[in-house]
Order: C-alpha cells, then sequence, then structure tokens
C-alpha cells in the first residue's frame, strides 16, 4: 500500500513535472512562417495585415478579442463596461484601469500617459495614422492618475472599445515615440522597426520585407511565459512553400494564412508533421461590381471616378444576372472544402449581425438571361455576346495572383459566358495589387477593370466601421490619393443615414437589424456586393506546438506567450 | 627530234575516274547536315512539335478553356498500365487538370503561344543583331557608340524590364491589339530587344576580320558600294554565325516566355503557355507529376532540339568542317 502510494505519487510527480517546471524560455526556439513578408512594426504606419500581425508579438492594446470574440483585459486590469462603472451611462466616456506593476520590455513602467501618447500620436493631423478610424469620435483622452485614463467621444458611443482596442491599435511607448509625432513618423525608422511592448516577445534584429528575429520579454508579466526562449519570423515565398514548411519538412512551426486548394492541403497534411486549423470569422470573398466607369477613353483623373457612371453594371439587372449565374456550392468545393461555405453576403458573422440571404445560393441561369433580356441586353448581331445600343456585354475581371482565385475566374468566366457576357481576366502580383501604391494603375482601390475578387474582413465582433466604409464620398479617387474603403463607389443617401442610425444606436438587438439592413442595401437589394464564399481563416500549425488557439477576431498571434513546445 | 612523241600526260595528274557531278552549296550543306545525327533528330523533333502545334488542334478538336468539373483530376492514358482503377481514358489522353480541362488540347494550344513568342522573338532579335552588328563591324565611325549601346543592352536585366514594360505599355497595347495580342507584341518586343546583343557581337568580329579580306578590298576597287559590299560579300559570310545564333535566340525566348508565365505576369490567366502550365501545375506536383512533367518535357525537348539543329547548321555552314 505504502509502496503503491510511493509509486503513485512518482509517476504523478513525473507528470506534473512539465507543468511545475515550465519556465520562460525553457523550450528553445520556435519559426513562424509569413508568406507576406512583414515591412515595418508599427501598425499605426501600416494597414497590412502581415505587418499588423508582427506587431502584436511585441506590442499589446488595453484590450483585445479572444477566440470566442470576447473582450479580454491586456495591459488594462479589466474592461470598463457600463456596469462595472468604466463607461458612463451617457456612453460618452470610457475609462480604462491599467494593470499594476506593469513593465516595458526595457524595464520602465507601463503608465496611463503611454496610452494617451498612443492616441495622440495616432490623431495627429499630419500623421497619416493607418489605423485613424479607431479613434473616430474622440473628443479628448485624459490621464487621471498615473494608471487611469479617460477617453471622452464627442457623441454617445455604443461601442466605446475602438481606441486602443484590438491587434489594430496597441499601445506605444511614450519614451521611444517621443519624437516621432506627425509627419516625422515615417521617418523614426529604429522605433518603427523595433517597438518597445509589453507582449511576450522583444525585437531583437527586424530585416524589412525578410526576417524578425525575437527573444522573450524579460519584465513580461508573467514570469513562467513565453516558453520559448527565442522566435524567428520568417517572412516571403507563397503560401504552398509554407503550408510545405510546416506540413512535409517540419522545418517551421507555424504557416499562416494558407489560401490553397482542399485537396492541396490534405495532401500537404500526409506530410504528417503538423495540421491545418481553421476558424470561421466574417471573412468573405466577394465580387465588387465597380459603379464608375474604368474605360481607358477616359482622362487619367476622371477614369473609374464617380464623375462617369459605370455604361451597364449602373445596371441592378445585370448585376443580378451575374451574381445568380454564379454556381457558390462549387466555387466553395473546388477552392476551400471544409474551409468554406457559400454565402451571398458582406456580413457572414457573429450570428446576431449576419443576414444570412439564400437569394444567391441557387445557381440559376435561365433566370439570368431573362434579367438580361428584360434590361435589353440582347445578342443583335450573333456573335455570342450581348449588346445594346452598339455596347457589348464585356468585362474585364481582375484578381490578385492565387491559384484558388486564378481557378475561380476560370470557372465564373464560363458561367459568364454561358448567358453572352463577354469576359476577359487579369491577375495582378497580390503586393501590387493590395499595395495601395497610388501611381500603380492595378491597385484594387484603383479598379481599372468592371469587376474585382478579393476577400475583405472586420477586426472584432462589431461591423460598425466596415459597414460605414461604404459611405458617399468615401470612395478612392485622386484627391485622396487613391486610398478610401469604398470600393464599389457606392453611394445611397438612405445608407448614409442608417449608418448615422447605427452609431447612435445602444441596443445590440436593434444594432443587428440595422446591420442586416445594410447589409442587405449592398448585397439583396443593390448587388453592388456580390458575396461567393465565407471563408475561414486557416493556417497551418505543427503537432510539436501547442497552447495556440486560432483567433478569427484579431491577430492570429495573438496567444503566442502561451506557446510551447509539446515533447 | 621529239616530233613524233606523243605527249603523254604525267600519270598523276590525269583524270583515270570520271568526276562526281557538279553539287551546289545547298546540297553539300544538306549532304553534311546529314551527317550529324543530333542536328537530324533536333530537325524531326522541331518539324514535329511545331507541326503538333499547329495542324494538332483540326485533329484534337477539343476547346483548351472548356471547364468539365465532372471529369476533373484525370490522368495520363499511359497510368492505366500499371493501375487499372485510375480515373483515365482516351477521352482526355493527356489527363484533365483540377478544373477539367483538357491537358492535351492545352498542349497544343499553350505550345502554339510558346512557339510563336520563340520564333518572333528570335526573328526581332536576328534583325536587330545582324543589322547592327554589321554596321557596326563595316563602319568604323558607328562602332564605337553601337558597340557601347550593345553593353548597355547586355546589362540590362528581361525579368525587372518586362515587369516595367508590363506595368507601362499593357493598356494602350490591350486597347490596340486586345489583351493576348497587345500582351504577345509586348513579350516578343522586350524578349527580343534584350536579346540581340550576343549576335550583333559575333557578327561585328566576323565582318572585322572579313572587311580587310582581298575579295573585299577586290570589290572596292571595283567600285562596289558599302551597301553592295555587305549586301553581296559580307552578309553571305556571316550567315552561318546568324543561324547559330538564331537558333539558340529560339531556345532563350521559349525559356524567358516560360519564366514570365511561372511568375504569373503576362498573359491572362485563362491562356494557356507551357509555362503557365507548368506554374499551375506546381501545388500538386506530388499528386499529379504528369502535369509539371508533360511541359516541361514539351519546354526541354523544343529547346534541345533546337540546340542540336543549331549545332549541325554550324557545322554544315562552315566549308573547313564541310567535307571532312
Amino acid at each position: 500500500m505504502k509502496v503503491k502510494t510511493l509509486l503513485l505519487g512518482a509517476a504523478a510527480s513525473f507528470v506534473m513535472a512539465p507543468a511545475a517546471m515550465a519556465e520562460r524560455g525553457s523550450d528553445g526556439h520556435v519559426n513562424v512562417i509569413y508568406w507576406q513578408a512583414p515591412s515595418i512594426l508599427n501598425p499605426y504606419l501600416s494597414g497590412g495585415t502581415k505587418d499588423i500581425e508582427a506587431s502584436s508579438l511585441i506590442i499589446e492594446p488595453l484590450a483585445r478579442y479572444d477566440d470566442k470574440g470576447a473582450l479580454v483585459p491586456y495591459i488594462a486590469a479589466e474592461v470598463p463596461t457600463v456596469a462595472n462603472g468604466g463607461v458612463s451611462e451617457d456612453l460618452t466616456s470610457i475609462t480604462w484601469k491599467i494593470k499594476e506593476g506593469l513593465l516595458w520590455s526595457d524595464g520602465t513602467a507601463v503608465t496611463a500617459n503611454d496610452a494617451k501618447f498612443t492616441a495622440d500620436y495616432c490623431m495627429h493631423p499630419e500623421g497619416g495614422c493607418a489605423q485613424a478610424s479607431f479613434f473616430d469620435g474622440v473628443e479628448s483622452v485624459e490621464v487621471v492618475d498615473d494608471l487611469t485614463l479617460k477617453i471622452t467621444f464627442d457623441q454617445p458611443k455604443p461601442n466605446p472599445y475602438g481606441p486602443l482596442v484590438g491587434g489594430q491599435s496597441p499601445v506605444i511607448q511614450a519614451a521611444q515615440f517621443a519624437n516621432c509625432m506627425g509627419a516625422k513618423a515615417p521617418e523614426c525608422t529604429e522605433a518603427n522597426f523595433a517597438p518597445i511592448g509589453t507582449a511576450g516577445f522583444k525585437v531583437d534584429e527586424f530585416k524589412p520585407n525578410d526576417v524578425i528575429s525575437l527573444s522573450a520579454n524579460p519584465n513580461y508579466r508573467d514570469p513562467a511565459k513565453p516558453a520559448f526562449a527565442t522566435m524567428t519570423l520568417k517572412g516571403g515565398g507563397d503560401a504552398t512553400a509554407s503550408a510545405r514548411a510546416v506540413f512535409e519538412t517540419g522545418e517551421m512551426d507555424y504557416a499562416w494564412n494558407l489560401q490553397l486548394a482542399p485537396d492541396v492541403i490534405a495532401k500537404f497534411e500526409e506530410g504528417g508533421k503538423g495540421k491545418a486549423i481553421a476558424g470561421f470569422g466574417p471573412l468573405v470573398e466577394r465580387l465588387e461590381m465597380n459603379m464608375t466607369d474604368p474605360s481607358p477613353d477616359l482622362p487619367e483623373g476622371e477614369r473609374a471616378t464617380v464623375a462617369h457612371p459605370h455604361p451597364f453594371l449602373s445596371d441592378i439587372k445585370v448585376r443580378e444576372a451575374l451574381s445568380i449565374a454564379i454556381d457558390r456550392d462549387l466555387l466553395v468545393e473546388v477552392g476551400y472544402g471544409t474551409a468554406g461555405k457559400p454565402t451571398c453576403d458582406l456580413v457572414p458573422a457573429p450570428d446576431n449581425f449576419a443576414a444570412k440571404n439564400d437569394f444567391c445560393l441557387t445557381q440559376d441561369m435561365d433566370r439570368a438571361k431573362a434579367l438580361l433580356d428584360e434590361a435589353g441586353w440582347t445578342d443583335s448581331d450573333g456573335d455570342g455576346v450581348r449588346d445594346k445600343d452598339g455596347k457589348k456585354l464585356s468585362i474585364l475581371y481582375q484578381t490578385s495572383t492565387n491559384a484558388v482565385r486564378q481557378d475561380f475566374q476560370a470557372l465564373i468566366k464560363q458561367w459568364w459566358e454561358e448567358i453572352g457576357v463577354e469576359v476577359e481576366l487579369r491577375n495582378v502580383d497580390s503586393s501590387v495589387f493590395f499595395g495601395g501604391d497610388p501611381g500603380s494603375p492595378d491597385t484594387f482601390q484603383k479598379f481599372y477593370a468592371d469587376v474585382e475578387m478579393y476577400a475583405n474582413t472586420f477586426n472584432g465582433t462589431d461591423p460598425q466601421q466596415y459597414l460605414a466604409a461604404y459611405k458617399c464620398g468615401n470612395e478612392p479617387r485622386p484627391a485622396s490619393q487613391w486610398q478610401g474603403e469604398n470600393i464599389n463607389r457606392f453611394c445611397d443617401p438612405a445608407y448614409d443615414a442608417l449608418i448615422d442610425e447605427l452609431g447612435r444606436t445602444g441596443d445590440i438587438a436593434k444594432r443587428g437589424e440595422i446591420a442586416i439592413k445594410m447589409n442587405n442595401m449592398l448585397t439583396k437589394e443593390s448587388h453592388t456586393i456580390v458575396g461567393l464564399v465565407h471563408r475561414g481563416r486557416v493556417s497551418g500549425q505543427s503537432n510539436t506546438l501547442g497552447g495556440h488557439i486560432l483567433n478569427v477576431w484579431d491577430s492570429e498571434l495573438w496567444d503566442a506567450a502561451e506557446w510551447y513546445r509539446i515533447k | 627530234m621529239t616530233d613524233d612523241q606523243e605527249i603523254v600526260p604525267i600519270e598523276a595528274l590525269s583524270d583515270n575516274t570520271t568526276l562526281p557531278p557538279h553539287r551546289s552549296q545547298g546540297q553539300e550543306i544538306w549532304l553534311q547536315f546529314r551527317q550529324h545525327k543530333g542536328a537530324m533528330f533536333g530537325g524531326f523533333i522541331l518539324a514535329f512539335i511545331t507541326l503538333a502545334v499547329l495542324f494538332g488542334s483540326l485533329i484534337w478538336q477539343v476547346d483548351p478553356g472548356k471547364l468539365d468539373i465532372r471529369s476533373k483530376d484525370w490522368r495520363p492514358i499511359y497510368t492505366l498500365i500499371w493501375n487499372g482503377d485510375v480515373k483515365a481514358g482516351w477521352a482526355h489522353p493527356f489527363g484533365t487538370d483540377q478544373l477539367g480541362r483538357d491537358g492535351l488540347a492545352n498542349m497544343l494550344a499553350g505550345g502554339r503561344t510558346s512557339l510563336a513568342v520563340g520564333w518572333a522573338a528570335m526573328l526581332l532579335s536576328l534583325f536587330l543583331g545582324a543589322g547592327i552588328g554589321v554596321l557596326a563591324g563595316y563602319f568604323k565611325k558607328l562602332d564605337g557608340p553601337l558597340m557601347r549601346m550593345t553593353d548597355l543592352f547586355l546589362s540590362l536585366p528581361v525579368l525587372p524590364l518586362l515587369l516595367v514594360a508590363v506595368t507601362l505599355f499593357r493598356q494602350p497595347l490591350r486597347a490596340n491589339f486586345g489583351p493576348e495580342g497587345g500582351m504577345f507584341i509586348l513579350i516578343v518586343g522586350v524578349i527580343g530587344i534584350t536579346s540581340w546583343m550576343h549576335t550583333a557581337r559575333i557578327v561585328r568580329g566576323d565582318v572585322l576580320a572579313l572587311k580587310e579580306r582581298e575579295f573585299v578590298l577586290a570589290a572596292r576597287s571595283a567600285g562596289t558600294t558599302s551597301k553592295g559590299i555587305i549586301t553581296r560579300h559580307l552578309l553571305p559570310n556571316v550567315i552561318s554565325p546568324i543561324v547559330v545564333s538564331a537558333t539558340f535566340g529560339l531556345a532563350t525566348a521559349i525559356i524567358t516566355e516560360s519564366s514570365l508565365s511561372f511568375l504569373g505576369v503576362g498573359f491572362p490567366s485563362d491562356f494557356p503557355t507551357w509555362g503557365k502550365m507548368l506554374a499551375d501545375a506546381v501545388p500538386r506536383m506530388q499528386e499529379f507529376p504528369e502535369r509539371v512533367m508533360l511541359p516541361g518535357v514539351a519546354i526541354s525537348l523544343t529547346v534541345l532540339a533546337v540546340n542540336y539543329l543549331g549545332d549541325g547548321l554550324r557545322d554544315a555552314l562552315d566549308p573547313r568542317i564541310r567535307g571532312r
């Protein structure tokens, strides 16, 4: 009996050993691959997902969304609500308390001053802050005491968790960025390439567009974490190569965004060194219809601007015909498998904001043809392409270069040609397409095409900012250096009124109703945005990497401090 | 004296046998060329591939762009030899891709583009290279500037140049010649103007040597104009290096087009070329190796055939080697 107890005790201590022995840096090195290489580690100066996610290894917001979409405090001690008094009754201010004793990786204390500085940094009128929309409606930011920050809004904010919440707007150190305000922000290379942070890791070396070497933050709040002493974040290559590196060769422990066909991923997984993980957020692969005329005959500066409406896509019947001629089930089967679901919506998640439309889910060629006939588009000269008033129904359809997207293009082209629409395909390198360079004619913002396809999503669980993008006047145009989020150049005063209404509404059920109405105005009622596939986030994780939960509401690397090596 | 003596020709100087019939230069070259087995083989393969891509679509009348998702991922017919259960058949002898496009039809259509680009770019670079080479070699004043320009072009990297050219010129060319035609002109143009330099250098060297020879001096003293000397005396003598570098140029152009398509710039994604087929097949390389192998082998075979052909032509066109 005694021996048995002893043995049990010994066995138990062996089992418990890894947990008890877990200490910072005990698990050595971890490798992460991002096939789009990070080029800066300051999310306020870059809208790129790759940059935001890489920087989330180093800097943290006051609070962020967990894998279920709930807010959890990071730098803050708790999430302020009306119930705990953190948010004022009239919803015009929010008061954050910072965790006591929290240190930056250089050993100095984190204070409310740093948070206020961050807000000032992003709201600086000359700064060109990429995340300025998070600070919309902020009237003032005050430091109440060393650890208390009060943000006041110019009107009641039903969702006050914008500024300094989520991976896109983390807190940066005031001391490090003090001389980088406004127009000087991009010049502070040292700070932008190696920000001092509070998260699990700190930067040892950063080679832009290539590789980041990190080591454990010596002043991280949990003395036992992170388990990894060092990390390498390698950038570049393509989705196929990074999948191989995790699943087949095992060189890498984590690969981001594996946009590969399901049969390709399944084949790679047979390599046995890792597994694909997927989670559904609000990411939607969609077709965007250009409401303006992209014709190259128009002078530069007027091309694809609201001055010239599109010759045929401004006709709702044509847009609807194009939408219902698509077999979305087949697209999902070919391109995403279990990591995708057919959708007609712009906002497919979370549940209370999702319209769950099904008007487009069955392909209906006859109706598509009938719609085009109704709209007056008939094949009058017998060349197989519909025309009207001497104008041919000919579409230039562009997207970024990616095997799955090119398959989609080929399939959709075939369906559209069946209903008598001529289609020309074009694919542009993703770094150019999403690069936002106002000098390039090939960016998705310039939209020098009739239809384009890409995916977009929003962080957090509230689509307000996402839907507000389709405001009149928010379209990319020469005067805005071709920046802007209203890619379709959609404009409807009734929609703008709903944006304002959503901004004033606090009741969550009512917000859902308004958001669904807005979603339907863009999709079901106007077919300006044609949803194709509700995509899951697919990443590759090594079998020896533990402690990671895929988060679709925030940065994927949100829990890097919790990662450990399974032995 | 010796009057009645018959004049007997020296034994060694008399023709004991009848002379072989006179052969033209063309026949000589052909005879020599036939000696080179590799060149014959290369010529045969190139002729076969060219005929196949030109007229193959008349026999195999399947639309290369037609998607047939129900019969996707077919294997080539030869896989039936070792695996009877595999999805394959004579409906698609080269198999189909992940969207059910026919492999054979794509190979034929893709080869047409690849070879057309190769031939057109080769002719362009031949014309430029020979012209510049002759001018630089013959006219002393032009030699310096033309050769420095050659050096300049030699230092231009083709791929970045093409990427810039695609951004700058795609719109106007597409508006005038359509998406495929415009891209064809662009690619042929850029490959052509970046690959004439070696021809130009070789031709210049040969012309420099030739123009000091006596027959050129004789022509000049007889009052032949520069134009006459170049067309009648110099060009025929440098034809062999020109032809040889032309064949190598054809191979380079096919490879450059393939690598461009492989990188995803160039022709629209639904317009097959061998390079693009190769690029599209890479993610499924392990499951369907034939999708990489077939266009890859086609590129290699064409390039190899052209190289052997060039080798044989060089031997055949050189009078010092000929007949040995």
